[in-house]
């Protein structure tokens, strides 16, 4: 999605910023006129502005309940101030740093197996001849991507769970007690592995785009000077796929203190908060259910800040590296 | 489509500087590509099959089913939360997709010009930097709840209304249309509002099918809200529906064939419900799939 970002900034770029035009020369209409020769247009995009505003900006303000000790009944205005008493308890409080391991410790598990994932997969579907088996096997892959996780981590249970499958076999077997989606030891090795059922299908799809990209031409010289189809994977299609990669990679980095939030929220009852409580479920338990408004807005804000600082720092770092960046 | 044009040597079969794999790489090529099938796959359909497992079966418990019956579906539909939930999210899909399509494809129009229209690249830049941050769920819950929409099923509706992602794919796409068309029908006097739904919608029903798919899904599969926002279970989707039943251990109320027969076995019940709320999603899916590689890509790729 930030690639569109990054394409479209530079498109724009080089049009006239909007305000107030300079002295105005002979031929130029005035910003009024043209506002008014524009009227019409304005009425496709005011509601939208208006929406972002009220959905996007306007909560924003909402953060401010982090220097309160809010209670719903008194409400912003009615609420104590309280300064960074809250930022202050989030760091006594040993929930917050258990939180903050656990997501992590999911993040590091996610980028070193979900992340190189779906490069892996889509170079072996390119490397397939028949063009029906991948067009088969990209269907199904795709599939896990749009069920929600709701219904992913059903299916899960119904075949991993306690009295799933898997236990079913293994019980026949002489090996009762089998149940992955319970077990505490395993259960950040689960989430990766259920994050790559649902999406690494999904993942491929942009690299499949910088595949197609490569001129044949390339393959067909490595080919005659003798180059063996590993050789042309490793020297033509993987540097081709770096571009799009690190942007990936920037992505997650901005992201490594967000995992999975519904996936986490709704396995954490059959766990247990010890392995699966993340700094969103912190938020949640803490804030929506365990009304400690104050503190659960203040890790939330400090998560968010934290996150773009993240992006920020890694996008600068990408350009600095000689690649494109996101924006 | 993309995935013609990824297939290098096209439909001629092997460029002739290829050589053809030896047998051993074909072999662990094979190997990985069905295993990865069936991890994919078999859930699935062990799921479905197990819906429609005889209760004897079910409760002994087998890898795939042999003896069918439809219990577990009418002791659900008899129960009716799951009917409810299932309404629910009907409504939910339907109406908030017309809405989010008319929303989006209205600023995308009013956003495909932003050289000629003052101010309207402040607001794009607006508009897609809300795609870095967010509020956060506590505000966003208090948003919600000052604008007097707790419980109220337009809460999972209005709040997603506009996604700056689908906006930017659909300008996008706005922006490649032929512009003598629609200069043509501005010299002509034809109105921005009926160069927009005379020629423009029209002319764009591919890019408005995807992504029309892409908000259906993402209102079909919504539960986190529904959880923050809904109390009232009458009012839950079948995602929270689906949530109770399976994951929490909840007994479906009412679940029973007829009152002479004992109910189905709790598992064929969980599968059954398991199946109703994706089966939606598997009836798009097709083609969600003819669509969404160029979709996807016209929106990441070209920019």
């Amino acid at each position: 999605m930030s690639v569109t970002a990054e394409k479209t900034g530079p498109g724009t770029r080089t049009e006239r910023a909007p305000g107030p035009p300079a002295p105005a020369k002979p031929r130029k209409p005035s910003l009024r006129q043209r506002m008014w020769r524009e009227r019409w247009s304005y009425t496709f995009i005011v509601p939208g502005a208006l929406f972002f505003l009220v959905f996007a900006y306007v909560p924003m303000l909402g953060n401010v309940v982090a220097f309160q000790q809010y209670s719903p009944f008194r409400g912003i205005e009615g609420s104590p101030w309280v300064g960074f008493a809250n930022f202050n308890a989030i760091w006594a409080d040993p929930e917050v740093l258990t939180a903050l391991r656990n997501t992590l410790i999911i993040a590091v598990l996610q980028l070193v197996f979900a992340f190189p994932a779906p490069i892996a997969l889509a170079l072996l579907l390119n490397s397939l001849i028949s063009d029906r088996v991948k067009r088969f096997v990209q269907t199904v892959v795709y599939l896990p991507h749009f069920l929600s996780w709701v219904i992913v981590i059903s299916v899960w249970q119904q075949v991993l769970g306690g009295g799933g499958l898997v236990a079913g076999i293994l019980g026949d077997m002489g090996m009762p007690g089998f149940d992955a989606m319970t077990n505490a030891d395993t259960f950040k090795l689960l989430v990766v592995a259920q994050g790559m059922w649902k999406d690494v299908g999904w993942g491929t799809i942009i690299f499949f785009a910088a595949i197609a990209g490569i001129p044949n031409d390339r393959y067909e010289a490595a080919a005659i000077d003798g180059a063996t189809p590993w050789q042309r994977t490793w020297h033509i299609t993987l540097p081709a796929l770096v571009p799009v990669a690190t942007l990936l990679l920037i992505l997650n980095i901005g992201s490594i203190l967000t995992v999975g939030f519904e996936q986490l929220l709704l396995q954490q009852p059959m766990v247990g908060a010890n392995a699966a409580q993340v700094l969103d479920t912190f938020v949640y338990f803490r804030g929506v259910m365990g009304g400690q408004w104050g503190i659960a807005t203040a890790a939330g804000l400090l998560k968010g800040v934290i996150g773009t600082i993240l992006v920020l720092a890694s996008n600068k770092l990408a350009k600095k590296m000689g690649g494109e960046g996101i924006f | 489509m993309a995935t013609a044009t990824m297939t290098r040597p096209g439909k001629a079969g092997t460029p002739p500087w290829m050589a053809p794999p030896s047998i051993w790489v074909r072999g662990i090529k094979a190997f990985v590509i069905v295993l990865i099938v069936i991890t994919m796959i078999y859930p699935l359909v062990y799921v479905i099959a197990m819906s429609f497992a005889s209760p004897s079966q079910a409760r002994a418990g087998v890898i795939f089913p042999t003896e069918f019956s439809l219990d577990a579906y009418r002791a659900i539909f008899n129960g009716g939360t799951v009917t409810q939930g299932l309404t629910n999210s009907l409504f939910i899909t339907v109406v908030g997709t017309l809405l989010s399509l008319a929303a989006t494809s209205m600023l995308a129009w009013g956003l495909a010009r932003t050289r000629q229209v003052p101010g309207a690249k402040a607001v794009l830049i607006m508009v897609l930097a809300t795609m870095f941050f967010s509020a956060g769920i506590i505000p966003n819950f208090m948003l919600i709840k000052y604008l007097g929409l707790l419980d109220s099923t337009w809460s999972l509706i209005i709040p997603g209304l506009i996604s700056a992602f689908n906006m930017i794919v659909i300008r996008n796409f706005f922006q490649g249309l032929p512009e003598e068309l629609i200069e043509a029908a501005r010299i002509d006097g034809a109105g921005e509002w009926r160069i927009f739904l005379q020629i423009v919608l029209p002319l764009s029903k591919p890019v408005l099918a995807v992504m029309g798919l892409f908000y259906a899904v993402g209102y079909w599969n919504t539960y986190f809200n529904a959880l923050l926002y809904i109390n009232d279970s009458e009012k839950w989707p079948i995602q929270v529906v689906l949530q109770q039943y399976v994951l929490a251990g909840v007994a479906i109320p009412g679940a029973v064939v007829s009152p002479d027969q004992p109910p189905p076995p709790g598992i064929t019940l969980q599968m059954a419900v398991i199946v109703l709320a994706t089966v939606p999603i598997l009836i798009v899916y097709p083609f969600l799939q003819r669509y969404f590689t160029s979709g996807v890509l016209t929106g990441a790729i070209k920019g």
